[in-house]
């Protein structure tokens, strides 16, 4: 391990490494905390490699940016939290219907509203996953640590690439603003997914939204020889608007489609001692820290206890919680809101009230503690 | 060392959160142990009360924060009335002699020293005030090696400005060895 | 294909056609212009990337045979920017409705302004917002008549060439859909000009805008730009104040285009690197 590939680093400059790592070639952002570290670092670190860093006038015209970008042929992120996540959705929602692969960092804070800026929550789960208006589908990530933090920066934008479509990388202030140690991994030790682009020649029809066999969409950049309509309204394969009913229900259907018969290939996660586990504490970014901690603690005092710590929020990983949680008495889902994850938890398990939720909202990151004392009450030892 | 948990208080401008990040740093990179800095944001920055967290362990680190600290560093009175409370029973409190007068019922190993007054009157410059600090640190509590700081200081400050630096870690070490 | 006849057929993918513009309306004489434009400019269909937001306007940019990029209302201008400063050698077109460009997209117009960056951005005004049915626009101006305001309009208007002058856009021009040749004299002008160019177009929406304000049909609409409009400077100004001035305002090229200046920013950051 070579020494200049360590860094002691806050989990917003962990994302850009993996943003670099992964080949961005695009960046366009507007200030907002906790997630500005990630606009100031690539506003250095892009040019330094040809790339190209715009600060945008808002949120908005940031999205509409990269999406500009992705079609050219470039691999484009952007960053922000909660109010500028808001306003993000409608361009959000476009990337979704004209499939233009990009990543989008939410460095999640207390909201709603303006909430509380400097202090972490995880209120925007169900957000990422419905911000934007009418149905479709999402990829949303999200890590506890800044290794990880690294890595799912590079999958965000694998997968992005692999399903032409936006992802969400949900990260939090804690996460964010912290600082802990990164090995930078060596080049090919992490997979990163180039851009699929089309072998049809010049001259014959080129269909760039006609799926081939494997759901996959070959592009062709913007300036090349194929030239194709991209639009926000639903599109025949040429991408020529079209409202005739078979087309509209088949494009929304190859929209979710595409991303809920992956589930498999885009669902991560991790898990601590669940072999044996009486009592699984489910959670994510931040919080699977504290909860983790916990679960080690109480480990030493002989209670079985494990941890699945989720890395894709969406598409929701039903199934494998189903698996994951068949024998255990009871589930809590630990995380930073008034109940975003375990609704889903209650719904993918066999025994919904065997499902608790160990939650803080205050702005400041949940302790073991405060999951010490619901494992308590529901082992029946008082509190 | 199992595992310390740190605070570094004092008010916005001292030098602490960078302080903090050094000793994290070289902890983490140079001394091959776990380590995490995080810091409260917002209005202390320009200010006011300003906290930052250090823990360092050998082992992994999960729960980032600190709830309560076994070294407790304040550099100013309103800062060391805010978090003496939550010092574990016991602890390390570290600070300046000019800035703060201690409380009778802080249940604490108080260690109160000139660190200021020093660099003010052997460097002349306030600005290294924070590093001495860290030097102070280390000579109470041999956590980390001097020259793990060093070597920080090294990548991430002017060269011009190295010695006055060392001057002030060294300074800060003797001062917290003998004490 | 400079050296050939002009042919529209060249430019338009006539799968898309018929268009959805109304009978009368004065967009397809901005399309023409503009087909005109490109091709005595002799430019490469491969490198003309044409954006659009939304509105009868934003449809153009599906008409023409160019990379083209249908984008949200009031945005496209931002993407615009994405599509250019990711690849500056691409010319970038950006046909706008008033409403699209100035009310919902009025920021991003005075920030592409601002920065100037290589873009040509039409402003195809005809003062009202014709595919939602005829609602009142920022360039209305007062005491005109649209289905939001029953009673007459009372708020103001921008003036394009004014509100772009003071942005900072380095070319600014006007014309009407009557002088079609001007039109495309200046389109061409436009792409040509290294910066940000705003060309606004007045053209008549006898539809909704010409029936509510008792204007006429789109023949005594176009009428009307031929008399109540004179050339930047003309005498019959000092006679009639009112008249409205067509031609170029601004054509400044002392003014760093924003992809350019970005370049040297890559320069410094790579030399900081080595």
């Amino acid at each position: 391990m070579k020494n200049n590939n360590i860094r002691f680093i806050q989990g917003n400059e962990a994302c850009v490494e993996g943003a670099i790592y992964a080949g961005i070639d695009f960046f366009a952002g507007y200030p907002i905390t906790p997630s500005t570290e990630i606009l100031e670092h690539l506003a250095a670190r892009l040019p330094q490699k040809g790339g190209k860093f715009i600060q945008m006038e808002d949120e908005i015209a940031s999205m509409g940016a990269i999406i500009g970008a992705s079609l050219t042929g470039k691999k484009v992120m952007t960053a922000t939290s909660g109010p500028g996540f808001s306003l993000k959705q409608e361009a959000l929602g476009y990337a979704c219907m004209a499939e233009i692969p990009c990543v989008i960092a939410n460095v999640q804070r207390g909201g709603p509203s303006t909430g509380n800026p400097t202090h972490v929550s995880q209120g925007d789960v169900n957000q990422a996953r419905w911000g934007t208006h009418g149905d479709h589908s999402i990829i949303a990530l999200t890590a506890s640590n800044h290794q990880d933090v690294f890595k799912i920066t590079v999958d965000a934008f694998n997968m992005a690439e692999t399903y032409r479509t936006p992802v969400v990388l949900l990260l939090d202030e804690t996460i964010g603003h912290m600082r802990e140690k990164l090995v930078i991994p060596e080049p090919g030790e992490l997979p990163v997914v180039e851009r699929l682009r089309t072998s049809v020649k010049g001259g014959v029809d080129y269909h760039p939204y006609l799926p081939r066999d494997d759901g996959r969409l070959p592009m062709s950049d913007f300036g090349g020889e194929h030239r194709y309509n991209v639009t926000g309204l639903f599109h025949d394969m040429w991408g020529f608007p079209n409202n005739n009913p078979n087309v509209v229900g088949g494009l929304l259907r190859h929209l979710v489609d595409k991303i809920e018969n992956n589930v498999n290939d885009i669902c991560m996660y991790k898990e601590y001692w669940l072999d044996d586990a009486e009592y699984i504490l489910i959670s994510y970014g931040s919080s699977a820290r504290s909860a983790i901690h916990l679960a080690k603690n109480r480990r030493a005092r002989g209670i079985k206890i494990g941890v699945l710590e989720l890395q894709t929020l969406w598409p929701f990983p039903t199934e494998m919680i189903r698996e994951k949680c068949a024998g255990a008495k009871a589930v809590i889902v630990v995380e930073m809101n008034m109940g975003q994850v375990v609704t889903q938890v209650k719904n993918a398990v066999d025994n919904p009230n065997s499902v608790f939720l160990a939650n803080k909202i205050s702005g400041e990151l949940i302790s073991p503690e405060d999951i010490k004392s619901l494992l308590r009450m529901i082992q029946g030892k008082g509190v | 060392m199992e595992r310390s948990r740190i605070v570094f208080s004092g008010s916005g401008g001292q030098g602490v959160i960078t302080a903090a990040i050094i000793l994290a740093k070289a902890a983490a990179i140079f001394e091959g142990k776990n380590a995490i800095q995080s810091q409260s944001y917002g209005a202390a920055a320009r200010g006011g009360a300003t906290r930052t967290d250090i823990v360092i362990a050998d082992s992994e680190i999960n729960f980032p924060k600190v709830l309560q600290p076994n070294i407790l560093v304040s550099l100013t009175q309103e800062s060391y009335n805010k978090f003496s409370p939550i010092i574990r029973p016991g602890g390390l409190l570290l600070v300046d002699s000019k800035y703060v007068t201690i409380g009778k019922k802080v249940d604490a190993k108080h260690k109160v020293l000139p660190m200021f007054d020093t660099v003010l009157k052997e460097i002349g410059k306030p600005i290294v005030f924070n590093i001495c600090m860290l030097g102070a640190l280390i000579g109470i509590t041999k956590l980390i090696k001097p020259e793990s700081i060093l070597k920080v200081l090294e990548t991430t400050i002017p060269k011009d400005f190295m010695e006055m630096n060392k001057k002030a870690l060294e300074m800060g070490i003797k001062m917290g060895k003998k004490s | 294909m400079k050296n050939k006849k002009f042919d529209f057929k060249d430019y338009i993918r006539q799968r898309f056609f018929p268009h959805i513009w109304c009978p009368g309306c004065g967009h397809g004489i901005v399309l023409s212009s503009l087909l005109r434009a490109v091709h005595e400019l002799g430019l490469n269909k491969n490198e003309i990337v044409i954006t659009s937001g939304i509105g009868c306007s934003s449809r153009i940019s599906g008409y023409v045979d160019f990379h083209s990029l249908h984008t949200i209302h009031g945005r496209a201008l931002s993407f615009a920017t994405g599509v250019k400063l990711s690849k500056p050698d691409l010319k970038a077109i950006v046909p706008m409705g008033d409403g699209d460009a100035l009310a919902i997209g009025g920021n991003h117009f005075i920030h592409a302004a601002r920065r100037n960056i290589d873009i040509t951005a039409i402003v195809m005004n005809n003062r009202i917002y014709g595919m939602t049915g005829g609602q009142f626009s920022p360039l209305s101006g007062c005491g005109k008549q649209a289905t939001t305001a029953p009673y007459s309009t009372i708020d103001r208007e921008f003036d394009v060439v004014d509100l772009a002058k003071s942005a900072g856009a380095t070319f600014v021009a006007r014309s009407t859909v009557f002088h079609a040749n001007e039109c495309k004299d200046i389109i061409k002008k436009g792409i040509n000009h290294k910066g940000f160019s705003v060309v606004e177009i007045l053209t008549q929406c006898p539809t909704y805008y010409g029936r509510k304000n008792k204007e006429g049909d789109a023949v005594q609409m176009m009428e009307n730009y031929k008399t109540n409009t004179v050339k930047i400077g003309s005498k019959k100004l000092e006679k009639n104040p009112g008249l409205i001035q067509r031609g170029i305002f601004v054509e400044k090229n002392d003014v760093p285009e924003y992809c350019e200046a970005y370049d040297r920013i890559i320069e410094t950051a790579m030399k900081g690197q080595a």
